[in-house]
């Protein structure tokens, strides 16, 4: 069996990138987009692990800052989320419709 | 290795807004505890106590003065800290001060319109202070992961901000698209910059630089710095990442959207800077090329079926962030200096302009179309006076900011024979005027259709459009000494 690769990782990353963009782009319901969102942080966390192989430390403590900055981003979009759901009651973007889209 | 005092030093204006931004979050929550704000706060429709409101903005308007006074402290202090993360050059300490500057004159717009709107304060100034450290951070962070996190505390605060009229559905629906594609475009920028991380091995923007200088390119680092700049493309509002940006500008509190259409963007802009010119980024003339004469069209077009000035100021916004890119297809030596001085006169005019904008709107942002500014140059002469020569400057006319912005640019351009953008650019001027002009005919030309009350211009924002009006016209009648500051800040940086 062949040895696992950075390249293996990488391919890896970039599935999970292209998946989480084909959620943000094709889901409706706000709570998926923003999980999607998260899927493209992870596959960028994963991709500065892999990279961390061939350069050392600084990809590990990138991944950190990312880890801990997509819980802030998370807190503050699902606060505003509730904002928008008292005043719609609902966290669908198609019914997100007051200002042209 | 702990830090040094110096370190401290260049660091001062963002330690002085977080520290204000704490005092005012703290005092805000110290008056919530006391008497009647313990039944659960900010409950709808409660009359409340504004003068402790008054004092948090007043303690927020010392802590930009003071963020300014910083400025000139950190001047004296170039060259790297905190383990070369943080550059103190010329450069930097320009958009300090611009941040800075435009901090302040958007919280002496905000004591008005929180007023009229009725809105809770105590946090929006907080949230204004912790957003201008985070882009006056990222104008000095010269290391992408510092760029990364300041990025970021300017983003958050800004979602926050955009939603703030809480009670209407437009705003916080406004904040809601600005959070998603906000953070959809940052993690582009993240996924760019660990692929150039990959490419390279560093993310130290000068050792990029000397890493992409020598030798081969490879071909990780051309998808890196496409999918940094579709990140911070978007922050700038270029097209075709602009979508965000009509939706955003109408539903948002207008002195928020004067804050975020100027102090974000020239620090996104300065960061472009660094990565387009001192990370010697790969394929950068086509690249802002295309992107460039897209924002300028689309955004000239755009604007000319707008009937909501909010509406039409963004599409103008677009299309400025087009005029600026150009400069960033130029050599650098008069590119930069180019960009610097759009950045500041752009920044003067449109937080003027946007000042105007949220006076007149009045309660509930009720006025906003058109039609609601017929006649306001009978009704009240000295705003319509004073929206006009912002507008003009936006256009492009002789003796304000925005001629000799546009003029730099298109110069720096031709000096690196880009013709055929600089021919796009001034075409597009042109349809600018038309809808430019609208507004203006419409304000002095047309009868009032019906009655639009206007109140009396308070003290805060007088100083804020005085503030405003002054430097587009000092930009424009003398444009020396700027120029000159950043010819010699981008000589000092090639070198």
């Amino acid at each position: 069996m062949a040895p696992i690769t950075t390249l293996h990782y990488l391919v890896v990353a970039a599935a999970l990138f292209i998946l989480g963009v084909i959620g943000v782009l094709t889901r409706r319901n706000v709570v998926i987009i923003l999980m999607s969102i998260e899927l493209i942080l992870n596959a960028v966390n994963l991709n500065l692990v892999a990279f961390s192989r061939m350069w050392g430390l600084h990809g590990q403590v990138f991944a950190i800052f990312v880890i801990t900055d997509a819980a802030a981003e998370a807190a503050v979009g699902l606060g505003i989320l509730i904002a928008f759901f008292r005043n719609k009651e609902t966290v669908n973007m198609d019914e997100v419709d007051l200002l042209k889209w | 290795m702990l830090p040094q005092t110096a370190d401290y030093m260049r660091l001062l204006p963002e330690i002085v807004l977080t520290v204000f931004g704490m005092i005012v979050m703290v005092m805000d929550a110290a008056a919530e505890g006391r008497g009647e704000g313990r039944s659960r706060g900010r409950s709808i429709g409660r009359i409340k106590d504004r003068r402790i409101e008054k004092i948090l903005g007043a303690v927020a308007l010392v802590g930009s003065l003071a963020a300014i006074t910083a400025t000139f402290v950190q001047a004296q202090y170039p060259g790297f800290a905190f383990w070369n993360m943080v550059q103190v050059d010329s450069f930097s300490v320009f958009f300090h001060f611009l941040v800075a500057a435009v901090t302040a004159v958007v919280i002496l717009t905000s004591f008005e319109y929180m007023e009229v709107q009725q809105i809770r304060a105590g946090e929006y100034y907080a949230l204004i202070l912790f957003g201008a450290a985070g882009m006056s951070l990222m104008s000095s962070a010269v290391e992408l992961v510092l760029v990364f996190i300041a990025l970021e505390i300017s983003s958050i605060s800004t979602y926050v901000l955009a939603g703030f009229r809480r009670r209407a559905a437009i705003s916080s629906e406004s904040s809601v698209k600005y959070f998603l594609l906000g953070s959809f475009a940052t993690a582009f920028f993240l996924y760019g910059v660990a692929l150039m991380f990959g490419a390279t091995g560093s993310t130290n923007i000068a050792t990029i630089g000397d890493v992409l200088r020598s030798g081969q390119i490879p071909l990780l680092a051309y998808a890196g710095v496409a999918l940094m700049f579709v990140g911070l493309g978007f922050k700038v509002a270029a097209a075709p990442f602009h979508i965000w940006t009509p939706d955003v500008y109408e539903g948002a509190p207008s002195p928020v959207v004067g804050f975020m259409s100027t102090a974000p963007k020239a620090a996104v802009f300065a960061v472009l800077l660094r990565i387009m010119f001192e990370a010697h980024a790969p394929g950068r003339i086509g690249l802002i090329w295309v992107v460039a004469a897209l924002s300028m069209t689309i955004g000239n077009l755009g604007a000319l079926v707008q009937d909501n000035i909010k509406r039409l100021l963004a599409y103008s916004s677009i299309a400025h962030a087009g005029y600026l890119l150009v400069a960033y297809a130029a050599l650098p030596d008069n590119g930069i200096p180019a960009a610097m001085f759009y950045t500041a006169s752009y920044a003067a005019m449109n937080v003027g302009a946007f000042a105007v904008v949220s006076h007149f709107g009045s309660a509930g942002e009720r006025y906003v179309t058109l039609g609601d500014y017929s006649g306001l140059g009978r009704r009240s002469p000295l705003l319509a006076a004073t929206l006009t020569i912002f507008l003009l400057s936006l256009i492009g006319i002789p003796i304000t900011g925005g001629f000799f912005a546009k003029f730099y640019v298109f110069s720096a351009a031709l000096q690196a024979n880009l013709v055929g953008l600089v021919i796009v650019g001034v075409l597009n001027s042109a349809v600018g005027a038309y809808y430019y002009l609208r507004i203006i005919v419409v304000m002095y030309m047309r009868e009032p259709q019906q009655e639009v009350p206007v109140a009396r211009i308070p003290v805060g924002l007088g100083f804020a459009l005085a503030i405003s009006l002054v430097t587009t016209i000092y930009l424009g009648v003398l444009p020396g000494r700027v120029l000159e500051y950043a010819s010699r800040t981008a000589t000092a940086w090639m070198r």
